[in-house]
């Protein structure tokens, strides 16, 4: 088995084909979408005509990265047990989006949720302060995105780097453009569907060789590699490092922009529940399946031919495509992903342009006096913008390792925005002074730690030692957040804010005039 | 709108609603703190516990981490429940009860 030849990083007829076939339906589907897609509701949330079933989907698909895919696959076939740890911290971040803020992100935001927290306070400080820990987030994920992208493509499909990077961002600008978030959210649709028809495939085939017998398949991985691939090993070796994780994880998915934005999609806070539910469900399926994957791929393929083709082990969902289904199915997977990096490129593309035109440039530069014709005229040429620096940025970053710039996405998500988000629905005495704090304390605490970590400060500086001796800096950036958002709305009182909050809970609570 | 809460009963009953749903909320969220940090500490603190065997090649720790994953999505769904039957309803009484104070 540990033989086997992989056609893995040689163009692929049929992963080609694929994809051009999934580039042309969802283009089809965009044409469609811009006939509908004229008015600011329509460019940013589909008309509020998504039902909770399909925003459920389109959550899923904006959620499952390839990176989640494609990595934890890699790092369960590499190190076992350990990979469940992400699958599990990627999860849990979304009952707390149900419990906390699903309903009145719903019910008080339009379009970003720095609606929901200017919607009592100063609006321009607000929404500069939102809209930079917003961009923020945006940004380094998508550099992780397109930077991964280039990678991976040139491993599945043999294509240069840098073609990969201009035609990722050529389809993600034409799908944004010109079809606004319903095209946007269909491609997630289809996407969703095919990775996880994709993934569910894959796991029966592996099964199919341990007579559907999990605990077959774990047998086998413990007789090959010994028992210590089934309990948890040394991926957690400082604890507080290990709760740190945890808490970016968990909250910074309560504080992504591109997932917030999902719910404004939806008619009510009806559908915006149910759609978190079955959100959930299919991430957590999904989780379960790239668990199995992960597995089947260090006994099918063997642990050493998968680190041979990435040292990451980035490759070995593609590896054990390839060893079960032959190289069909190998394109079919491959084909999937890179969709996959597509769809999510689109998704955070989506939420930037929106945060350019709707907070910085109607409400902030026009003070909310901008016609929405102009409003949209500023989303396209932002779509355009944010679509070339993106492309510049997968450029310029080429051969990097950028793997901690989702953890500083996810830590900037947990420490500026999901804060004030929090506090300006839940307390009364939230002052504009106190969520400007909290936004600016969590974004520099978040960035200067990571910074100042090991992951930056030793491997990509190489010092010697970290300044800083965790990877993740949420565990002290997200409470100091909290504290400057209290400390700054005690000692700068707001008493507008405050006058406006039963207006807010009446809103809030009741749906009463919501869109 | 904003004014018909300021009606006594509509206040009391708005107020109680509000308290009701943190209260589920901050309920459902403290549990899965719980579950999951929970994990994380044995994680951290205890590793051997998850190594426990059950069967000849299995380990605690897979089906708890696998169960964590399903009790997260059987929280959303019980808060779906509440929410869709519970609460609506309670949000569809205070909204009728305050149009027949104003019409």
């Amino acid at each position: 088995m540990n033989t086997f030849a992989t056609t893995i990083g040689q163009p692929n007829a049929t992963s080609i084909i694929f994809f051009f076939f999934f580039i042309a339906g969802t283009l089809a589907i965009t044409y469609f979408a811009a006939k509908k897609s004229r008015g600011a509701s329509q460019f940013y949330a589909a008309g509020r005509s998504v039902t909770g079933w399909q925003n459920g989907l389109a959550l899923a698909g904006d959620y499952m990265s390839a990176a989640s895919f494609l990595g934890i696959a890699g790092l369960v076939s590499l190190k076992g047990y350990d990979g469940l740890i992400y699958s599990i911290g990627f999860l849990v971040g979304w009952p707390v989006i149900m419990f906390l803020i699903a309903e009145p992100l719903r019910n008080l935001g339009k379009y970003t949720f720095a609606d929901v927290v200017a919607y009592r306070l100063s609006q321009k400080p607000i929404r500069i302060a939102a809209s930079v820990g917003s961009l923020l987030t945006v940004c380094f994920y998508l550099i992780a995105q397109m930077v991964g992208s280039g990678a991976l493509i040139k491993m599945m499909f043999g294509l240069p780097y840098e073609t990969a990077i201009i035609l990722v961002g050529a389809v993600m600008i034409a799908y944004v453009l010109f079809g606004g978030m319903l095209a946007t959210t269909w491609v997630q649709i289809i996407k969703a569907v095919l990775l996880l028809a994709g993934a569910t495939v894959m796991v029966g085939m592996a099964l199919s060789k341990f007579g559907f017998n999990v605990v077959g398949l774990f047998n086998a991985a413990a007789a090959t590699y010994g028992e210590k691939v089934l309990n948890p090993g040394g991926l957690v070796a400082n604890p507080l490092d290990a709760v740190s994780l945890g808490i970016a994880l968990m909250f910074g998915t309560a504080g992504l922009p591109h997932i917030l934005m999902r719910f404004y999609t939806v008619p009510d806070a009806k559908a915006a529940r149910k759609s978190v539910f079955y959100a959930t469900g299919l991430i957590g399926y999904f989780y379960v399946l790239t668990f199995i994957i992960g597995f089947a791929a260090m006994v099918l393929v063997g642990r050493d031919v998968v680190a041979k083709v990435d040292a990451g082990g980035n490759m070995a969902a593609l590896l054990l495509a390839e060893v079960t289904g032959g190289t069909v199915f190998l394109g079919f997977i491959a084909a999937v992903a890179f969709a996959t990096i597509l769809a999510v490129v689109a998704g955070l593309t989506l939420a930037g342009a929106t945060t350019l035109s709707h907070d910085l440039y109607a409400n902030v530069w026009r003070s909310g006096n901008s016609s929405e014709e102009d409003e949209m005229k500023v989303a396209k040429r932002a779509t355009l913008g944010l679509g070339v620096v993106a492309m510049l940025l997968g450029l310029a970053f080429k051969g990097q390792n950028v793997a901690f710039m989702v953890g500083l996405a996810f830590a900037i998500a947990a420490s500026a925005n999901f804060p004030a988000l929090l506090l300006s629905i839940l307390w009364k005495g939230t002052s504009t002074f106190g969520a400007t704090a909290a936004i600016v304390t969590g974004t520099v605490t978040a960035a200067g730690l990571i910074l100042l970590s090991p992951t930056v400060w030793v491997d990509i500086f190489g010092n010697p030692a970290a300044i800083f001796p965790w990877k993740n800096p949420a565990l002290i950036s997200m409470p100091a957040a909290f504290a400057a958002g209290w400390l700054g709305s005690v000692l700068v009182p707001d008493a507008k804010a405050r006058s406006l909050y039963e207006a807010q809970q009446i809103r809030n609570y009741l749906g009463v005039g919501a869109e | 709108m904003p004014t018909s809460t300021a009606d006594p009963t509509h206040s009391r009953l708005f107020s109680q609603l509000v308290r009701k749903r943190w209260g589920v909320s901050l309920t459902l969220t403290a549990f899965m703190l719980a579950v999951y940090y929970g994990f994380i500490a044995v994680l951290a603190f205890r590793p051997d516990l998850f190594a426990t065997r059950i069967g000849e090649h299995m380990t605690v720790g897979i089906p708890i981490g696998l169960g964590v994953i399903v009790v997260s999505w059987l929280a959303t769904g019980i808060y779906v429940r509440w929410a869709n039957d519970d609460y609506d309803t309670a949000v569809d009484n205070i909204k009728h009860a305050m149009r027949e104070n104003r019409g």
